[in-house]
């Protein structure tokens, strides 16, 4: 393109040669001044430290002088073999899972009802949405006091049928499920937002031809809207998972992994077992596993399952 | 086209309002029950959390806006925001014009090399980011969470710009160049205010992540007095624990600034966080 421009309008040879080395020399210019900054940014504060946690991750490190008892393995052995971080991958698993099974489906129905103007449309996309722009530790902050036994929602409605205070966020079979409710009423206004963006795509004329053909809301839904919506499924799933891996900001008010490591995910171990602790080779391990996790999942979906998207 | 031709599905309407009264009540009663906390006395909020405040007390409000942690706070998180906007959106767009503008040996790899950000949260390199800030004497300074947050957000703002950047017509820089522009000339005077609708949306997805990040700014300080506000809400939740008035009136004002935001920006928010949502 830049060599293409150089030759026009230059009539001869020898003004084309000439202006060929002054259009290059201003490129040569304008990338030595305008890429140093991102690349320089980006190398120190993304790639080094990437590098880094896969170098700590050998070291019995507290991170005080340099990593100096190398340990081999032993840092992954150690995090494969922890109960908690069992947990944590398990409680990520089933986060996807809701994601998947209950905030997806919700998303797309209410999707399919505000697709198109109708009355209080606006209204209902901007409220739907709201959850999405605060900050997690908001939401997260929010639902604890709904979940109090003493003060909030749950207290109230224990109160009015008479039962014993209970403590959802503190009983370790119940709270990560809890936590699940919270993810779902965050983040399903996003993936409403990117299947109205979808729907909108659709020819609306396909519906008008299904329906002279005698076909119901359910087999338009099925034999148009679903297939024709594949591409905006994928990509739903693929930030579902890629938000469910990194979570972390919602979980540190209400439980902060807690009780008895029973809400972790990936990050909140990474948070407790390597920061707190002050463990930087065992944190950087869980940080490689994260990071091993996300680049797989990202890459083997893009090129199996987005690969015509 | 018939009423019911238009919506994808032809709900019926009572059934359409009723679904979407009830998801409406399920992402509004817990954030309006937020916002009338703050009104009641602690004992009334324990009876009656739903209904409005017997009386409406401002106490508490006034008590919080009066002070001035939650300004510092505010302060912080605008002043740690702005500046990553600015480096996020700057630096991204000088590279993006660059892979936009020349094919050169190597570009393709660099290009690919930057957007290796996109494929993993910040979170992995958290550690080692804490030493390499340590390391640089920046630990406990306002650029140990700017810096990150720039550098992690390049990714989508470089790719985002790019595209938009290649997609403008190629006689506006034959133009540029026959006036006499320099490439730089040609960024600034023509490109860049062409731009806006993309910067805006770069710097959007920027600023929101910045304005709501948590982990970095707990990782990277330790003075309160330079907390931004969602670290200072989970100290002040910490005082306060059973005090649940209080917090949910200090929860209402910083829900405020965020929620003017998106109402008046409504667009670029949207497009923004959605577009910025492979990043969290």
């Amino acid at each position: 393109m830049t060599v293409d421009y150089a030759g026009e309008g230059s009539a001869t040879a020898a003004s084309r040669g000439w202006k060929l080395r002054l259009v290059r020399r201003d490129e040569a210019l304008l990338a030595l001044v305008f890429l140093p900054p991102a690349l320089l940014l980006f190398t120190v504060f993304v790639a080094l430290p990437i590098l880094e946690a896969a170098q700590y991750s050998f070291f019995n490190w507290n991170g005080f002088g340099a990593p100096e008892k190398f340990v081999g393995l032993q840092n992954y052995v150690r995090l494969f073999t922890h109960g908690a971080f069992h947990t944590a991958l398990a409680n990520n698993g089933l986060i996807i899972l809701a994601s998947l099974l209950i905030q997806m489906p919700l998303a797309l129905l209410v999707a399919t009802m505000l697709a198109d103007r109708e009355p209080l449309t606006d209204t209902f996309r901007l409220i739907f949405f709201l959850p999405y722009v605060l900050a997690e530790v908001t939401a997260g902050l929010i639902w604890r006091f709904i979940y109090d036994g003493d003060y909030g929602v749950v207290a109230a409605m224990t109160g009015w049928l008479g039962l014993d205070p209970v403590y959802v966020l503190a009983d370790r079979n119940f709270a990560i499920y809890a936590i699940l409710l919270v993810i779902v009423w965050k983040y399903f206004g996003l993936h409403m937002i990117l299947f109205i963006a979808g729907l909108q795509q659709i020819d609306r004329s396909l519906y008008e031809a299904a329906r002279i053909d005698g076909a119901g809301g359910w087999t338009l839904f099925r034999t148009i809207t679903l297939p024709l919506l594949a591409p905006t499924i994928r990509l739903s799933i693929f930030f579902s998972v890629v938000g469910a891996l990194q979570l972390f900001d919602v979980i540190m008010p209400m439980t902060a992994g807690g009780p008895s490591d029973s809400t972790h995910t990936i990050v909140t171990y990474l948070y407790n077992f390597g920061i707190i602790r002050t463990r930087f080779g065992f944190g950087s391990a869980v940080g490689v596993v994260l990071f091993l996790i996300c680049v797989i999942f990202a890459f083997g979906y893009k090129r199996t399952v987005m690969r015509n998207d | 086209m018939t009423e019911e031709g238009r919506s994808p599905l032809h709900w019926p309407a009572p059934l359409r309002y009723a679904v979407l009264l009830m998801v409406g009540a399920f992402v509004l009663v817990p954030l309006v029950i937020t916002v009338l906390g703050g009104f009641k006395a602690l004992g009334e909020l324990r009876v009656n959390p739903f209904g409005l405040p017997e009386t409406w007390r401002w106490e508490v409000y006034w008590e919080i806006l009066r002070g001035s942690r939650y300004w510092q706070m505010l302060g912080n998180s605008l002043v740690i925001a702005l500046a990553t906007v600015f480096l996020t959106v700057a630096f991204s767009a000088m590279a993006a014009f660059v892979f936009a503008q020349l094919r050169f040996f190597g570009s393709e790899f660099l290009l690919a090399y930057l957007t290796l950000g996109l494929m993993f949260p910040a979170a992995t390199a958290v550690l080692p980011l804490f030493i390499k800030v340590r390391d640089l004497g920046l630990l406990n300074t306002h650029w140990a969470v700017i810096l990150p947050q720039a550098a992690f957000g390049l990714a989508m703002s470089i790719l985002l710009c790019r595209n938009f950047f290649k997609g403008l017509p190629a006689e506006l820089k034959d133009a540029a160049f026959v006036d006499g522009c320099s490439y730089f000339g040609f960024f600034w005077h023509v490109v860049l205010p062409l731009s806006r609708p993309i910067l805006a949306t770069t710097g959007v997805i920027a600023f929101v992540h910045s304005w709501n990040a948590f982990l970095l700014p707990l990782v990277m300080l330790n003075s309160p007095e330079l907390y931004p506000w969602p670290l200072g809400i989970m100290v002040y939740q910490g005082e306060y624990s059973t005090e649940w008035n209080r917090i949910l009136a200090y929860i209402t004002l910083t829900m405020l600034p965020a929620t003017i935001l998106f109402l008046l920006a409504q667009r670029y928010v949207v497009a923004g966080l959605t577009t910025g949502a492979v990043k969290g």
